[in-house]
């Protein structure tokens, strides 16, 4: 199906994006997006959306913000030439360094800018869900710095295989509660931190890792995220003179992708393409790639692509990186597509896992799993575009996956 | 007479007569598909409204019972489209039925959803995740059959939007008594009573409380505060256990 011809107006939808207009006043993308939640959440999310637009724009607020990205986030992270990996795909690479951001990953500029929101806001406690467990380090880290109290919610397969970063959140003084319902990842931890939030929705903040959720979470974490794409098209046109050809990210819910393309999307000369998780085939459970498989659905309180079966029930899905293992993907991601504005590919299990070590040994730096699937995106686009110009977003470093890589890269015996 | 307006007037009737009306939830086909159909007729017989519960796979606003039961029915492969034909062939029933279901197995359904269901004697919706902002495309395909699109309130809606709801709820207004998810027992305090009694006072059509009433003393409590309760992951558990669901309705009454 192709979706674009659905949308009524593209052109002028494209120029409302860009202009700032997206999402509307009902917090959509064109017809993505929305609040799709039990009336119980209604008064918390009415009470966010008058605080977001209270607070996010105000200087005093952007100020604390700002000292924070400055001081303690790290930021501005360095945009990185790599030219060694360069001269082995054949194009100029530059490495967006959010691996370099404090706790490792792009995460914590989210949870940062939430924590002082949700501190604005009079909020008692934390809760959030996490993946590959980057968020939840973000999270714990951030209320631990804001001084206040954190739960966080983990599927039971990831705390697995993500082990490392749940000693990492305790350490940081948050409470980890396992999820055994539902698939045990990202999405069923999500379900429980939403129960967790309607049980005591005046008390508790949501503080959601993604672009994803009901209205205003997608437009918030995009505002929040967003710096990785300003100061990239900054450092490159310094660097470079010019802008890249193409932006790159990796897409699991979409918010470090978001977060890269959201200063780029003006920029027509420049391609973007988004890498969804390929997992190990196309069939349904087998990836976690839903622009490519998926149709539009509800869940999560918005309104999206999704893999889901004929009626309506998610799929479960499949990677070998827990933090694109979802079955959705954030509104204004669908919009994109739609629009064809946003090219969205994927990356297999084990291309991904292969573009972890020719990083390694050609750069000295081992990222994420889900970043390393952007780095495949890029290997692809620079045999079609050789000499041209990419901007790689490199989401987060691998540390949390040694166990999977040790267990998958490493062929000798311990 | 119009299937929602059969809603209304069922609690109505039973509210005259000391009420308050029993909403009786079940997830279909759960514990058992075979079942279903015995069990809808033996709520039907037995309450004033039967809400059939469609599964799904992240029942965002339930507790543990009715994820569990929902995870089995899944397994078993009860869907919508097994769900309507199972209640078409029951044929009309003594109690009117409503069907409880997250968005996105309507959205997927398809846009023959609100003429099938009345088609199957359904009477009306209850969707947890489509608030009264968002559910403008499917009230008008349920008005033009004639179905009611039940709204909830909560304990902590706004006094301005409680009235917005009540005035947009059709068949009931469904008073949910706590913060939280489904199944858990709780206690009704002063000031849940007095919501319930303000709630009353905005509502053109009945009013039922729900979300963890599982005893006697909870409806004794309720009575002339509402006109009717919702009792689900209790009664689902009776079934789970295999009990008769009659016998346990009947006993809740208390009269
Ligand atoms: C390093 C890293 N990159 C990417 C992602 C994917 O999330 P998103 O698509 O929201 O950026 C995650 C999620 O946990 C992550 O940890």
């Amino acid at each position: 199906m192709n979706a674009v011809a659905t949308l009524s107006h593209p052109d002028r939808l494209l120029a409302d994006l860009i202009a700032g207009r997206l999402p509307d006043a009902r917090g959509r993308f064109g017809p993505f997006g929305g609040r799709y939640v039990p009336e119980m959440l209604i008064p918390a999310l009415e009470r966010l959306e008058s605080g977001v637009r209270e607070h996010l724009k105000a200087p005093e607020f952007q100020a604390e913000l700002a000292a924070q990205l400055r001081s303690w986030v790290g930021r501005p992270t360095a945009l990185t030439f790599a030219p060694r990996l360069s001269e082995r795909l054949g194009a100029r690479i530059w490495l967006k360094r959010e691996d370099l951001a404090h706790t490792g990953a792009h995460k914590i500029n989210n949870a940062i800018g939430q924590g002082l929101l949700a501190r604005r806001l009079g909020a008692k406690r934390i809760v959030a869900e996490t993946g590959a467990g980057q968020h939840g380090v973000a999270s714990a880290a951030a209320c631990a710095r804001l001084g206040l109290p954190c739960t966080v919610y983990m599927g039971a397969v990831d705390m697995e295989r993500q082990a490392p970063n749940v000693g990492r959140m305790r350490l940081l003084g948050a409470q980890v509660v396992p999820v055994t319902s539902g698939d045990r990842t990202l999405r069923a931890a999500i379900d429980e931190a939403l129960r967790d939030w309607v049980a005591d929705p005046l008390n508790t903040y949501y503080l959601i890792g993604s672009a994803i959720g009901p209205h205003p979470y997608p437009y918030l974490v995009r505002e929040l995220q967003a710096v990785i794409g300003r100061e990239a098209r900054e450092q490159i046109v310094a660097a470079t003179g010019s802008l890249p050809d193409a932006v790159i990210a990796c897409v699991g819910g979409g918010s470090n992708s978001i977060g890269a393309f959201h200063a780029f999307v003006p920029d027509a000369s420049v391609e973007i393409i988004g890498v969804e998780a390929g997992g190990r085939g196309t069939g349904l459970g087998e990836n976690a790639a839903t622009v490519a498989h998926g149709r539009p659905g509800v869940l999560h309180g918005t309104y999206s692509m999704l893999l889901q079966d004929a009626d309506g029930q998610i799929q479960e899905t499949h990677s070998v990186s827990a933090g694109l293992d979802y079955p959705s993907v954030g509104p204004e991601h669908s919009l994109l597509h739609a629009l064809g504005r946003v090219h969205y590919t994927t990356a297999g299990d084990d291309e991904a896992l292969e573009a972890v070590r020719t990083l390694g040994e050609t750069e000295g730096i081992l990222p994420a799993i889900e970043s390393a699937h952007a780095l495949v995106g890029a290997a692809r686009w620079a045999r079609e575009h050789p000499g041209r110009t990419i901007v790689v977003c490199l989401s987060g470093r691998g540390d949390k996956d040694m166990q999977t890589l040790l267990a998958k890269l490493i062929k000798e015996p311990a | 007479m119009i299937p929602r307006d059969r809603i209304s007037q069922s609690i109505r009737a039973a509210a005259a007569g000391g009420g308050p009306a029993l909403v009786a939830y079940l997830t279909a086909g759960y514990p058992r598909r075979e079942k279903f159909r015995d069990h809808v007729r033996a709520l039907a017989e037995s309450a004033e409204v039967v809400e059939v519960g469609v599964p799904f796979t992240d029942p965002m606003a339930d507790g543990v019972t009715i994820q569990r039961a929902s995870v089995a029915a899944l397994a078993q492969g009860v869907s919508l489209h097994w769900i309507l034909e199972e209640l078409a062939a029951l044929g009309p029933l003594p109690a009117p039925v409503l069907l409880m279901s997250y968005l996105n197995p309507l959205l997927a359904f398809g846009p023959q959803l609100a003429a099938r269901a009345a088609q199957s004697n359904v009477a009306g919706f209850i969707v947890p995740d489509l608030p009264l902002d968002e559910s403008g495309d499917l009230r008008a395909a349920l008005t033009r059959e004639g179905l009611a699109l039940v709204q909830m309130v909560t304990p902590v809606t706004r006094a301005e939007r409680l009235k917005q709801l009540c005035a947009g709820s059709e068949g009931f207004v469904y008073a949910v008594t706590m913060t939280g998810t489904t199944g858990k027992n709780v206690a009704v305090p002063d000031d849940v009573v007095h919501y319930l009694d303000a709630v009353r006072e905005l509502a053109p059509v009945p009013v039922c409380a729900g979300f963890g009433i599982r005893s006697r003393e909870q409806v004794e409590r309720l009575r002339g505060h509402v006109d009717g309760v919702v009792v689900g992951s209790a009664l689902v558990e009776v079934l789970e256990r295999g009990e008769d669901p009659r016998a346990w309705l009947k006993a809740l009454r208390g009269r």
